[in-house]
């Protein structure tokens, strides 16, 4: 039975299992004439029957199929010739893969030879012994729970009150997901990196100023030097984040005041959606419009102005990150421009300020502390943003602040060093995991800052 | 007193002088900042007009796609009544069109003609076979698709006023073109494979199917477990959880994770559903994992702010009447806030659809040329098909990642226009 099948018949199972503990519950209450009735309705004895078939069998279900993989390409590897078994880790991974390929079908590397097609028969046995095992015992503990649960059912049963508690108990687990999602990301990278600085020194990592994240396979290779200095990966980062905020803070902000200033109510009602929709538009077509549109045109422009521009600038993919940014910063400043109280206002124009000295020299002041908060978290977005420098940023880290240069940034060498084939054990697979730590302190801390001065500014009107 | 109010008068005729003068430069500071803003506001707006306007200029035209007309005769001698399945139909495609140009001699130019049609070409007259063997040893006409640079010749993205060394197709190629044209053999037809076909190298013969059915997976299991997940987490922090230390954390923590990048997610993914837990690479299932943590935050916050709408009276009514706790959230808060908690569900999962940077971190970014039938079988979702078509070379990619890009579009557009009708419709103010 497939998985998929057996969860199918798991949930019709536990459905069964709500009408018999009901109808037991119904039946209870027909007997007991008059005075005496059920504690609960009885629906929530068939949810309480049903509770307890679904899941302790969906729990094993889950932790059966999380280790299954695990457990039968251990004992497949035992079975396997001696010559085979011997080989270092690396190549008996790949002899793995091969078998796991050859059982589901798929191309293998090499010929098939006997003892591959053996294993391979082997693997596919145990995998159907322990899907048909896991059918038997999960169907088996659903009926036990289902007769135990039933035997339970009386006038007197506080199903209600027991059925509110395993709610409650999932209500909790569902919240803490944030919790563990926080946890996982942090020992995930964290793990990985620490491996990483456990070849290439910390202080060579953060402040080295070279970076070509290649390892020589032979000694004696040529041009695979190995340097994991991250200094020019990090001002290419910092300098397209530069360019994006050059050109989002100040129209962002302009069109922000504008609309909640200046426009009337049509206006607005046509222009803030429009801007909005920049926020809409994945990323990768900001990235296809960066390198197919904005950098030819830039290039070519800077080759009528005599300027030698790099196919992948710096300056495109910042413009267009800006482009993107946008209504993030228009719309955070918009809320926080809305919030200045009209007493404020009132006050400037009664001393005779015109509208925009009451805006620059009241409003803005006024709202400064939250207009900062939204630029903090839109910088943290222009430093998370992938796509957009993947598909329009260089890859070669040059160690400039030249807009119209190539540079790189740190997601683009993660996605660089992670896409396609990786080994677990080379430092520079690794090497993306030390940058997506730095990655996520950076982006950590400025969301901290721009958060908490967010709250403060939220809480000194409010 | 006289003295003083002529003092008076004095310094007020004085102030009012001040002001004044400065009048004419304060109130052109005035327009000019009026302007600044409204110069934003177009500027942005001229942005989004550029964005569109270089997407569809580049991509409506991979909806039409040039086919040849051949007169194919069905040769029993090549299709060898046992042997349908593999029989060489290359080389009835290569016969037919070799027929209309009798004249033509030597193998060069023989490949340069048939390279005027789709490698694909072949695979149609097999299904035309297959479907119904009556076919064989008849002469039929069948539009076949040409070949991407006879496409983009006569789309007029390959210029032909430049010198032979420079293009794609030659002079000879050309004219036989030009003759092909006059017989009326060459006609732009709607183009179904774009919309039906999975992944190819081949850029008429590739197709978005693969990718939006690997979407589709993915952002089945993303619903299936981000919605009740963000609804329960919602419910629990906004009506049972007391405000304590741990409902402090459980909060930073969802507002921060809305603000970790995404690519950080795709990290998390491949260290943990991959490395650790051992699921199979480039599968919707691991991809609709890594994209549930990412909009857990977005669905949790908007379900909370539904919950915070409905007004307390709505509790204290159910309460009043002795229902518990979890019956009043469930018989009674619950129902009025859905729509709210719908509506956010909705954009969440419109985010999810666009975003590629987790994705390509878990290998959905291989060449898959198979629309994947399974939540664990090998897939690519449509922004990474994307970005996969805006890295290859042929000039024939571009016009379809343009195409690709428009449906992505309408795809989220029709997501965006059902929460804004769903608002519209349910949104109840009390």
């Amino acid at each position: 039975m497939t998985p998929v099948s057996l969860l199918v018949v798991l949930l019709v199972l536990s459905t069964a299992a709500y009408y018999v503990g009901r109808r037991k519950a119904f039946a209870l209450a027909g007997r007991a004439e008059g005075a005496v009735k059920l504690h609960s309705r009885p629906v929530y004895h068939g949810a309480l029957t049903a509770l307890w078939c679904a899941i302790p069998a969906l729990l094993i279900f889950g932790f059966w199929l999380v280790f299954e993989a695990q457990v039968i390409t251990q004992l497949v590897v035992q079975d396997l010739p001696e010559s085979i078994r011997r080989l270092p880790p690396d190549r008996l991974s790949l002899v793995v893969n091969d078998i796991r390929n050859l059982e589901s079908g798929n191309f293998v590397s090499q010929t098939i030879d006997p003892a591959m097609q053996a294993a391979a028969d082997h693997y596919s046995m145990l995998r159907s012994i322990s899907h048909n095992a896991l059918a038997v015992i999960t169907i088996a503990l659903m009926a036990a729970a289902a007769v135990f649960v039933r035997s339970r059912i009386a006038i007197g049963l506080r199903a209600r009150n027991q059925v509110e508690a395993i709610f409650t108990v999932i209500l909790i687990a569902c919240s803490t997901i944030a919790i563990f999602t926080t946890i996982g990301i942090i020992l995930s990278v964290l793990y990985e990196a620490i491996r990483f600085f456990k070849v290439i020194p910390v202080t060579d990592f953060l402040f080295g100023l070279g970076w070509s994240p290649q390892m020589a396979i032979r000694a004696d290779q040529v041009g695979s030097s190995g340097a994991f200095g991250a200094v020019p990966v990090f001002l290419g980062t910092a300098l397209i984040s530069a360019i994006a905020m050059v050109v989002a803070v100040p129209i962002g902000l302009m069109s922000a005041i504008y609309l909640s200033e200046y426009a009337d109510k049509r206006f607005r009602a046509v222009a803030k959606p429009l801007i909005e929709v920049l926020a809409g538009i994945p990323t990768v077509v900001y990235g296809f419009f960066a390198a197919l549109t904005v950098a030819p045109f830039i290039r070519d422009a800077g080759s009528v102005l005599g300027l030698n521009v790099a196919s992948e600038s710096a300056l495109a993919a910042g413009l267009v990150m800006g482009i993107m940014i946008i209504p993030f910063v228009s719309s955070l400043s918009d809320d926080f421009i809305n919030a200045v109280p009209q007493s404020l206002r009132d006050g400037a124009y009664s001393l005779g300020a015109t509208k925009s000295e009451t805006i620059r020299q009241v409003i803005v002041p006024a709202a400064i502390p939250g207009i900062i908060g939204g630029v903090l978290l839109a910088v943290s977005r222009a430093i998370g943003e992938t796509m957009i420098v993947v598909m329009a940023a260089g890859l070669s880290a040059n160690l400039t602040v030249n807009p119209l240069q190539a540079v790189t940034t740190v997601t683009v060498q993660i996605v660089t060093l992670l896409v396609g084939d990786q080994e677990f054990d080379s430092p520079k697979t690794l090497a993306a995991f030390a940058l997506g730590l730095v990655l996520f302190v950076v982006t950590l801390c400025l969301n901290v800052i721009a958060l908490y001065v967010v709250r403060k500014y939220r809480e000194q009107y409010e | 007193m006289n003295r003083e109010k002529s003092a008076d008068t004095k310094a007020a005729v004085r102030t009012i002088d001040i002001v004044k003068s400065g009048l004419t430069r304060r109130y052109r500071a005035e327009r000019r900042f009026r302007f600044y803003g409204l110069s934003a506001i177009l500027l942005s707006i001229l942005f989004l007009a550029l964005l569109f306007a270089s997407i569809v200029g580049k991509g409506y035209s991979a909806f039409w796609q040039t086919h040849i007309k051949l007169d194919v005769f069905f040769d029993p001698a090549v299709l060898q009544k046992e042997a349908l399945v593999n029989a060489d139909y290359p080389s009835l495609v290569k016969a037919s069109i070799q027929n209309l140009f009798p004249e033509i001699d030597g193998r060069q130019d023989r490949r340069l003609l048939s390279a005027l049609i789709s490698t694909g070409a072949g695979y149609q007259l097999r299904r035309m076979v297959l479907l119904d063997p009556g076919v064989v040893g008849r002469t039929v006409s069948v539009w076949v698709a040409a070949d991407d640079e006879v496409d983009m010749t006569l789309k007029g993205h390959f210029r032909r006023d430049l010198p032979e060394a420079e293009r794609r197709m030659s002079d000879k190629q050309l004219a036989w073109l030009d003759h092909l044209t006059a017989e009326g053999r060459v006609e732009r037809k709607f183009n179904t494979t774009f919309l039906s076909a999975g992944d190819s190298r081949e850029p008429e013969l590739a197709g978005i199917w693969g990718a939006v059915t690997g979407s589709f997976f993915t952002l089945v299991i993303t619903l299936a477990l981000s919605f009740p997940i963000g609804v329960a987490a919602a419910v629990y922090l906004e009506e049972f959880a007391h405000k304590s230390r741990w409902t402090d954390l459980i909060e930073v923590n969802i507002n921060n994770l809305a603000a970790v990048p995404s690519i950080v997610f795709g990290l998390l993914g491949l260290a943990v559903f991959l490395n650790f837990f051992g699921l199979p690479r480039s599968a919707p299932l691991v991809g609709g994992l890594v994209l549930t943590l990412m909009t857990l935050p977005t669905i949790i916050i908007a379900s909370r702010s539904a919950l915070q709408a409905v007004p307390p009276s709505i509790r204290e009514a159910a309460l009043g009447v002795g229902a518990s706790r979890m019956q009043m959230v469930v018989h009674h808060v619950l129902p009025l806030a859905l729509p709210g908690m719908l509506t956010g569900t909705i954009i969440g999962m419109a985010r999810a659809l666009g975003e590629s940077a987790p994705l390509l971190m878990i290998g959905m970014v291989a060449f898959i040329a198979d629309v994947p039938d399974s939540l664990t079988s090998a897939a690519t979702a449509l922004p990474v098909q994307i970005f996969l078509w805006a890295d290859s070379p042929e000039r024939g990619f571009v016009e379809r990642t343009s195409a690709a890009i428009i449906v992505l579009l309408a795809f989220m557009l029709v997501m965006n226009a059902a929460a804004i009708i769903l608002r519209k419709r349910f949104e109840r103010r009390w």
